[in-house]
């Protein structure tokens, strides 16, 4: 056992906290627990997005060492709900990234083509699984996805499960917020419970 | 004279005649029920008191010619439009960081035109000659206000709507300025649009008020095309820097240093 991907002790805001939590590289965590509970908040505390104390490590580098733009490159959280800010999908990605793309797309059953419509005529489910790709094209160490298949019919679930079994087995670490149960047993290794913006351990 | 009249002072039986108007204005009000005769009277009524006022202490501030004066009306004016800015966008900064930052935009753009207009362009002598200095400086901080003050408004109320995909930009790795750019430009771009607006009418749609000011008090039409051609120049300079500077300071003080966006900072008006 090396060093951990993300380690983060005492991690507290106003609204929530302290937590801490270890995660592996190639691990999955998944966290259940009511809406409101603070499963969100806790994403946010993570990725940094949210003033926060206490201390976090990534790959055992401290963040105060890390600047703020690249430790979010590095532990990409996808809300619930994505915001698109450019008219296209295909807009969101810078140059480097569209090799990447390319790759996923026909991996969460995408068509190249949807790139180039506009955001608005994307299906909700369309947007979700694109943005699950916008979020891998940065080649997150951690990812902190927050209900990433809410919107998504049956085949699509599947293939956006097969997706991030295979991101896990080349390494990439994942907070998993879910109210599948048996997503929870698909993916993850571990799993904890959010009540009243306390987490305990559980099983995934 | 070369064909014009001498000035025509309007005394106050004139300028009782000519109020008759906002009295017709209150009228109509009551009439159609629009319930703004009140205001109407009160802000006319204002307007008179506080004019007469300027017009006193402007008298006197002349006469004293004395720099120390001189600098001490320029600063109040000042501290009066960065207030109005500071107040006048649907939201604004909490605590103290929003009178600093209205009083820096608009304190250092007005100052700097103003100087370089005194010192480069016009050089009255002594330079801080109040005749000059006050007026301009009172000219300029009106629009210096207006840009300002639109664009916060701008950049403020962006920031809060466009919450989400700003912190969707911060998430996958931008910077506070990467992912502000898009509403910076935006908001500045809205401050300059009244002055840019301003210039391109003048003379066709609208007869500026300096020049008709002067016009009617006498001057040559071609000087006082002459001075309100100077002042453009000056208002569209003060405009510029007053709205950059504000709302580049406006989104140093709704992120922090880890390019986080910091919407609590804001309150509603």
């Amino acid at each position: 056992m090396g060093q951990p991907r993300l380690q983060v002790t005492q991690l507290q805001s106003p609204l929530a906290g302290p937590f801490s939590l270890t995660l592996a590289a190639g691990e999955c965590l998944t966290i259940s627990g009511p809406s409101g509970a603070g499963k969100s908040l806790l994403l946010r505390m993570l990725c940094d997005l949210d003033p926060n104390t206490g201390e976090a490590l990534l790959n055992g580098v401290p963040r105060a060492a890390i600047a703020a733009p690249a430790w979010r490159a590095a532990v990409v959280y996808q809300p619930a709900e994505a915001t698109w800010w450019l008219p296209t999908a295909a807009e969101h990605f810078k140059p480097g990234q569209m090799q990447r793309v390319m790759e996923l797309l026909p991996q969460l059953n995408l068509s190249p083509s949807l790139l180039e419509n506009e955001i608005g005529r994307l299906s909700t489910g369309e947007r979700q699984r694109m943005a699950l790709i916008r979020s891998l094209a940065c080649a997150p160490q951690v990812l902190l996805l927050d209900e990433p298949t809410a919107a998504l019919d049956p085949d699509s679930v599947a293939a956006v499960e097969a997706l991030l079994k295979k991101e896990l087995a080349a390494g990439l670490a994942l907070i998993l917020v879910t109210h599948s149960a048996a997503q929870a047993r698909t993916l993850g290794h571990r799993g904890m419970t959010m009540r009243d913006r306390t987490l305990t351990e559980s099983a995934p | 004279m070369s064909g014009i009249a001498a000035p025509i002072q309007p005394g106050a039986v004139d300028l009782a005649v000519a109020s008759s108007l906002v009295v017709l204005n209150a009228a109509i009000s009551a009439w159609l029920g629009l319930r703004m005769q009140r205001q109407m009277l009160w802000s006319a009524l204002r307007m008179v008191v506080q004019l007469l006022l300027v017009g006193l202490v402007l008298r006197w501030v002349f006469a004293l010619a004395s720099p120390a004066a001189t600098i001490a009306v320029a600063l109040l004016m000042i501290a009066a439009a960065a207030r109005e800015v500071a107040t006048r966008p649907a939201h604004g900064l909490r605590g103290w960081a929003g009178v600093w930052l209205s009083t820096a935009s608009v304190g250092l753009s007005s100052i700097a035109t103003v100087l370089l207009a005194l010192l480069t362009v016009l050089h009255p002598t002594p330079w801080y000659e109040p005749q000059y200095a006050i007026p301009l400086i009172g000219i300029v901080l009106g629009n210096v206000l207006n840009s300002a003050s639109i664009g916060l408004d701008t950049f403020y109320g962006g920031a809060v709507n466009a919450r989400g995909a700003i912190e969707a930009q911060l998430v996958l790795g931008a910077t506070r300025n990467e992912a502000l750019a898009p509403l910076i430009r935006d908001s500045v771009r809205k401050g300059l649009i009244p002055i840019i607006n301003q210039m391109s009418a003048a003379g066709i749609i609208t007869l500026p008020g300096i020049m008709t000011g002067q016009i009617l008090a006498g001057m040559d039409p071609m000087d006082a095309v002459r001075y309100q051609i100077l002042l453009m120049f000056l208002l569209a300079g003060g405009s510029g820097i007053s709205v950059t500077l504000a709302v580049y300071l406006a989104a140093r003080s709704i992120t922090d240093e880890r390019h986080r966006l910091r919407l609590e900072r804001l309150r509603q008006r």
